[in-house]
C-alpha cells in the first residue's frame, strides 16, 4: 500500500535531520545519501511519524540515528525482518530499511531474499561501497576479486555478487541503482522506489573514503563517467556516452547486450521487462554501468494480501465460543 | 455430576484407575484412537492425563520398532495426575510395538494382540526369533489374542473398501473394544468419524463399523476368561464446564486472552517450522478473527525479529521454538532486552544438545532461557505445571511482558504440548484484566523514562505525533535515550535493567508448598511438567508417615521473593528435573542452600516411583 503523504505544512529537508551529531567518517559517501533521503522526504512530504528508518549493523545502519523520524537500530542482517514485522502489525507506517553491502548481502543476505520475494511494502537501501568500514575494512561480498584487506592479504579470491542481479534473482518487482554523488539522480530514484508498491530495492555505490577509496573510480570519476555510466529512463533509448554517440542493442540472435552507435536497433528501455533488467544489472566493465530504475513491475504487496485473507484481523472473535467450540462437558455438584 | 446417559453393564469390576497403552505402527493411528478414547473417558466424567509418545519419523518402515508410536492414557475416578507409571493394559497392534512396549507393562497385565500382525516377517523386523503368542514369553501376563485384522475386514466388508483402507480401519475397532470393556459411549466417535471423513462418507460408514464391531465382540463375543468388563468411578471434580486441552491449545487460546485482557489490537505470532513447537502456529493460523496474524518466517532470527518488529509497533509480539531454535533467537532477544520491548517467547523444550531427540520431552533449556545470552541480559522465565495451566501461564506470561516492557519466556516441553487433560473452561468475563497504556503525551518524553514503581519504559507506537524516537542496541544514556557510551551510565542501566526483572518478585505470588507444610525435613522442589509426578510420589510417602513437601516453582526469573526463606526451612532439598541438574544449580547459587539433585534424561517423564524411592532414601 502507498501511503498517504500530504501535510499540510510543508518541511524543509533540514526538518527531517534529528538532533544528533552525525558520526560518519570526513568525507564519508553516507553524508551525501543523508542529504539525499532528506530531500526527497521534504520533496514528497513524508509525515515524520509515520515514517519508520530500520537499520541492521554497519555504518550505513547509523542512519536512523540521524532522522527525527521513528528509528530503530536493531541487529546486524535482520532489519528486514523486523521492518516484516513492523507492516505486518501497521501496514499504515512508512518503512525504509538502510542497510549495507555487507548487512542486507552477507549476514543478512537471507532476509534480502525473503523479503524481496514476499514483497512488503518497504523502501530497502542498500549502501554499497565494496568494504567492511566499521571493522576496519576486510572485503565484503561484493568486493572484486583481489581486494586486499586485512582478512585478505593477497587479494580476495571470492567472485562478487551484484546486488541489483541478487534482487532480481530474489523476485523483486522494483530495482534501482545510483550513486551517491549522482544528487540529482539519486534523488529522484528515491522518489521513484517510495511511491512503488511493494518491496523497493536501490543499491547506491556508496564511496568509503577510509578502507576503499575510490573503488567506484572507473565509474564515477568526472572524466569517465559518461562513457562508465549508463542512465537508464523508461521509453527512452539506452544510449550513453558524452554525445549519446553509444547505445545498447541485442547481439544478433543472442540473449546478450552489445555497444554500438545509437541506430534503430538500439535498445528502448522497459521497465517493466524483468529478462532486459537482468541484462542491465548485470553489466560491468568495460560496458558502462547501469543507473535508474533497471526494474518496476508493482503488484500487491505482502502484508496487503496478509489483511484480504479470510477473516483477517476483525478482532472481536467471541473468546467464549472459541474455548467452548469442541465437544465439552458439565459438571455441576 | 451430569453426563450423557451412560448404561454400563452389571457385574463389571470396580477400578480406580486404569492406564492403557495404545502402540502400533506410526500410521497404525494410535494417536487419534487415544485420542478419541480420551474425549469418551472424559465425557463420562473420569480424571485422566495422557502421554502421546510418537517417532521424529513422519512414516518410518511399516513393522518397525523405531516406527512405533504410542499413545498412554491413565484415567479413573481419583485425582489423575501422571499418565501413570505402569500399564495395565497394552494394546499392540503388531510385533514390533509388543517388544518396544512390554517392559512397562505390570505382571500380570493385560495384552491385546491382533494375531494377524504376527507374520514371521513382522516377527523378524520386531527382532522375535520365535512367535512370542506361541510360547511362554508372555506367561507373566494376561494375553488376549483376536484377528483384529479379519474381524475389521469383515465388519467393513458391505462398505466395498479396498483391502488397504479396510486396515486402516483396525484402530477403530480396537477402539471399540476398549470403549466396552471400561463401559464407555461411542458416542462422541461416531460423532467425529462422521466429521473428519465429511467428504469420504463410505470411509466415516466403515469406521463407525469397525468401532461398532469391536464394541459388539465385547459385549457379545464367547466371554474368554480374561476380556472382562470393568467399571471405573468419576471423578470429584470442581463444578463447571470442562473440555480437554493439549498444552499447545492451553498456550495459544491463553496468548489470545491475554492480547484481549491487554487491549492490544494485534498479536503478530511469527514462527518457523520446528517439532514439538510447529503446532502452536498451526493453531494460530485459524485464529484470524481474533486479530491474531501469524507469519512463516525463513528462519529462526527473522521469526524473532518479526515478533520484536510487531511490538515495537504496539502489536504483541510472539514467537515460539524449540531449544535449537531458540539459540538462534538469542541474539534478538538481546535487543529486545536492550530496546526493553515487549516479546513472548515460548519454549517447547525436546532432548538435546543439537537436534537431540526432537519428540522427546526434557527441561533442559532452563539454563537458556535464565542465563543463555551474551552479556547481563535478564529476561522473565515463566514455567506451566500441567497442560491446564499452559492458558494461565501465558496470560501471565503477557501480563508481564507488558506492564515490564520485557520479553518473556515460557517453558513448555514436547511431553506437556502434546499431552491432554481435562480443563474446566474459564469464561472470558471472569478472566483477569490488565489493559496497556500506550504513551501519546509530548510532554516531557524521552524513550527510556521508567516508571517509578515497575521500572518499565513507556510503550510508543510509531505514528504518534511529536513522539518520533530512535532506540537500538547501542548503549543508551538513561536519562536522555541517546547513544552512550559512558562508563558510569552503562553501570547504570547494567542495573537497571537487572533491578526491572528483579522488581518482577514484588508482583507475583509467594512460593507456597503445594503440598505439605512449610518447614521440615525435605522440600521437594520442581518446576513445569514433572508437577503430577513429583505430587503425586509427595502424597504416598506422606501417606507412609515421612516429613516431605511438594514445592513447584512456576516463576523462573526472578524467582518469587520467599522462595529462599522457604527453602532453608527444611533439613534437604531434592529437586528432580528432567536434565542433568539445571534448577538445582540455580537454586544453590541464589540462596546457599544444598539442594541436591535427582535428574532424569531419558527423553521419558518421570515415574512417580522414582521420586518416591528417592524420597524414602532421604527420610
Amino acid at each position: 500500500m502507498t501511503v498517504t503523504t500530504i501535510t499540510d505544512t510543508q518541511l524543509a529537508p533540514k526538518d527531517y535531520a534529528s538532533d544528533q551529531e552525525v558520526r560518519w567518517c570526513p568525507g564519508c559517501g553516507d553524508y551525501a545519501i543523508l542529504k539525499a533521503v532528506q530531500k526527497a522526504c521534504a520533496d514528497m512530504g513524508l509525515v515524520r511519524e509515520r515514517t519508520v528508518f530500520v537499520s541492521g549493523i554497519g555504518c550505513a545502519a547509523r542512519f536512523p540515528y540521524y532522522m527525527s523520524t521513528y528509528g530503530f537500530h536493531t541487529v546486524h542482517g535482520r532489519a528486514p525482518a523486523i521492518a516484516t514485522g513492523i507492516k505486518l502489525a501497521n501496514p499504515e507506517l512508512d518503512v525504509w530499511v538502510m542497510t549495507g553491502d555487507g548487512d542486507g548481502l552477507s549476514i543478512g543476505g537471507n532476509h534480502m531474499l525473503h523479503v524481496l520475494r514476499r514483497n512488503v511494502d518497504l523502501n530497502i537501501i542498500l549502501f554499497n561501497n565494496e568494504i567492511y568500514g566499521l571493522t576496519k575494512g576486510q572485503y565484503s561480498p561484493t568486493s572484486r576479486r583481489g581486494t586486499r584487506s586485512p582478512s585478505t592479504p593477497q587479494g580476495s579470491i571470492e567472485n562478487p555478487v551484484s546486488a541489483c542481479a541478487f534482487a532480481l534473482g530474489a523476485g523483486a518487482r522494483f530495482v534501482a541503482r545510483s550513486i551517491d554523488t549522482l544528487q540529482p539522480h539519486l534523488i529522484s530514484v528515491l522518489k521513484r522506489a517510495h511511491a512503488h508498491t511493494g518491496a523497493s530495492f536501490v543499491e547506491i555505490l556508496q564511496n568509503c573514503v577510509v578502507f576503499n577509496d575510490a573503488v567506484f573510480e572507473n565509474i564515477t570519476g568526472k572524466e569517465v563517467a559518461a562513457d562508465a555510466q549508463i542512465l537508464v529512463e523508461h521509453g527512452k533509448p539506452l544510449a550513453f556516452g558524452k554525445n549519446k554517440d553509444k547505445a545498447l542493442r541485442l547481439k544478433p540472435g543472442k540473449l546478450e547486450l552489445e555497444v554500438a552507435p545509437p541506430g534503430p536497433d538500439t535498445l528502448v528501455h522497459d521497465e517493466t521487462n524483468r529478462p532486459l533488467a537482468q541484462l542491465l544489472a548485470a553489466l560491468e566493465p568495460p560496458f558502462p554501468t547501469a543507473m535508474g530504475v533497471l526494474y518496476c513491475n508493482p503488484t500487491a504487496s505482502y502484508e496487503h494480501d496478509v489483511y484480504a485473507q479470510k477473516g483477517a484481523a476483525p478482532g472481536k472473535g467471541d473468546l467464549d465460543a472459541l474455548l467452548t467450540s469442541e465437544r465439552t462437558w458439565e459438571v455441576t455438584e | 455430576m451430569v453426563t450423557s446417559a451412560i448404561s454400563r453393564g452389571s457385574g463389571r469390576e470396580t477400578r480406580d484407575s486404569v492406564v492403557i497403552r495404545f502402540a502400533g505402527d506410526s500410521g497404525d493411528g494410535m494417536q487419534v484412537t487415544g485420542s478419541q478414547f480420551t474425549l469418551e473417558t472424559a465425557l463420562a466424567g473420569s480424571d485422566f492425563s495422557t502421554f502421546p509418545d510418537f517417532p521424529a519419523e513422519i512414516r518410518a518402515p511399516t513393522g518397525t520398532t523405531f516406527g512405533v508410536s504410542a499413545f498412554q492414557i491413565h484415567f479413573g475416578g481419583g485425582d489423575v495426575m501422571t499418565p501413570g507409571d505402569a500399564i495395565d493394559v497394552l494394546v499392540a497392534m503388531n510385533p514390533a510395538a509388543l517388544t518396544v512396549e512390554i517392559e512397562d507393562l505390570q505382571v500380570g497385565g493385560t495384552i491385546i494382540v491382533d494375531t494377524a500382525a504376527f507374520t514371521e516377517r513382522n516377527l523378524s523386523k520386531a527382532g522375535y526369533a520365535k512367535n512370542p503368542l506361541e510360547d511362554d514369553t508372555l506367561a507373566r501376563y494376561q494375553v488376549l489374542k483376536f484377528d483384529i485384522t479379519k474381524l475389521t475386514a469383515d465388519a467393513v466388508k458391505p462398505h466395498g473398501l479396498s483391502s488397504r483402507e479396510a486396515h486402516l480401519c483396525r484402530n477403530m475397532w480396537a477402539l471399540g473394544l476398549l470403549l466396552w470393556m471400561y463401559g464407555y459411549e461411542r458416542t462422541a466417535s461416531i460423532e467425529w468419524l462422521k466429521k473428519k471423513f465429511a467428504k469420504k462418507p463410505v470411509i466415516a460408514e466403515a469406521n463407525v463399523a469397525a468401532l461398532n464391531a469391536g464394541h459388539a465382540f465385547g459385549e457379545t463375543a464367547e466371554m474368554t476368561e480374561h476380556l472382562v468388563g470393568y467399571v471405573v468411578p468419576k471423578a470429584d471434580v470442581q463444578p463447571g464446564r470442562y473440555r480437554t486441552v493439549s498444552g499447545t491449545e492451553g498456550l495459544a487460546w491463553g496468548l489470545v486472552a491475554g492480547k484481549r485482557a491487554a487491549g492490544i489490537e494485534k498479536l503478530v505470532f511469527a514462527g518457523y517450522p520446528i517439532t514439538p513447537a510447529s503446532a502452536l502456529l498451526h493453531i494460530l493460523a485459524n485464529l484470524r478473527a481474533y486479530g491474531v496474524v501469524t507469519f512463516q518466517a525463513e528462519d529462526e532470527i527473522a521469526a524473532a525479529g518479526a515478533a520484536l518488529g510487531a511490538s515495537y509497533a504496539g502489536a504483541l509480539g510472539v514467537t515460539s521454538s524449540s531449544g535449537p531454535g531458540i539459540a538462534l533467537k538469542t541474539e534478538m532477544l538481546g535487543l529486545a532486552i536492550a530496546t526493553e520491548l515487549p516479546l513472548i517467547v515460548i519454549d517447547s523444550q525436546r532432548a538435546g544438545p543439537s537436534t537431540g531427540m526432537p519428540t522427546k520431552a526434557e527441561q533442559s533449556d532452563l539454563f537458556q532461557a535464565v542465563l543463555g545470552r551474551n552479556a547481563d541480559a535478564p529476561l522473565a522465565v515463566l514455567a506451566p505445571v500441567s497442560t491446564a495451566d499452559c492458558f494461565d501461564i501465558a496470560m501471565e506470561a503477557v501480563r508481564i511482558a507488558t506492564k515490564y516492557m520485557t520479553p518473556v519466556m515460557v517453558l513448555s516441553d514436547g511431553y506437556l504440548a502434546h499431552a491432554a487433560e481435562p480443563w474446566r473452561i474459564p469464561r472470558e468475563a471472569d478472566l483477569p484484566q490488565f489493559p496497556v497504556t500506550y504513551r501519546t503525551d509530548p510532554e516531557g518524553f524521552h524513550p527510556f523514562l521508567r516508571d517509578s514503581e515497575t521500572l518499565a519504559r513507556p510503550w510508543v507506537k510509531p505514528g504518534t505525533p511529536q513522539l518520533e524516537h530512535r532506540i537500538g542496541g547501542l548503549e543508551r544514556d538513561y536519562d536522555s535515550g541517546h547513544i552512550s557510551y559512558d562508563a558510569d551510565n552503562h553501570a547504570r542501566m547494567t542495573k537497571a535493567r537487572a533491578d526491572k526483572i528483579a522488581g518482577i518478585a514484588n508482583d507475583i505470588p509467594l512460593q507456597t508448598a503445594a503440598l505439605g507444610n512449610d518447614k521440615g525435613k525435605l522440600a521437594v522442589v520442581g518446576w513445569g511438567s514433572t508437577f503430577g509426578a513429583i505430587h503425586r510420589a509427595v502424597q504416598i510417602t506422606r501417606d507412609e508417615g515421612r516429613d516431605v513437601s511438594h514445592i513447584h516453582v512456576r516463576y523462573l526469573s526472578p524467582f518469587p521473593r520467599n522462595l529462599g526463606d522457604l527453602l532453608k526451612r527444611f533439613d534437604r532439598v531434592l529437586v528432580p528435573e528432567m536434565n542433568n541438574g539445571q534448577l538445582v544449580k540455580l537454586l544453590r547459587a541464589e540462596y546457599l542452600v544444598p539442594a541436591e539433585s535427582l535428574p532424569k534424561v531419558t527423553g521419558k517423564p518421570f515415574r512417580v516411583t522414582e521420586i518416591a524411592q528417592a524420597i524414602r532414601s532421604m527420610v
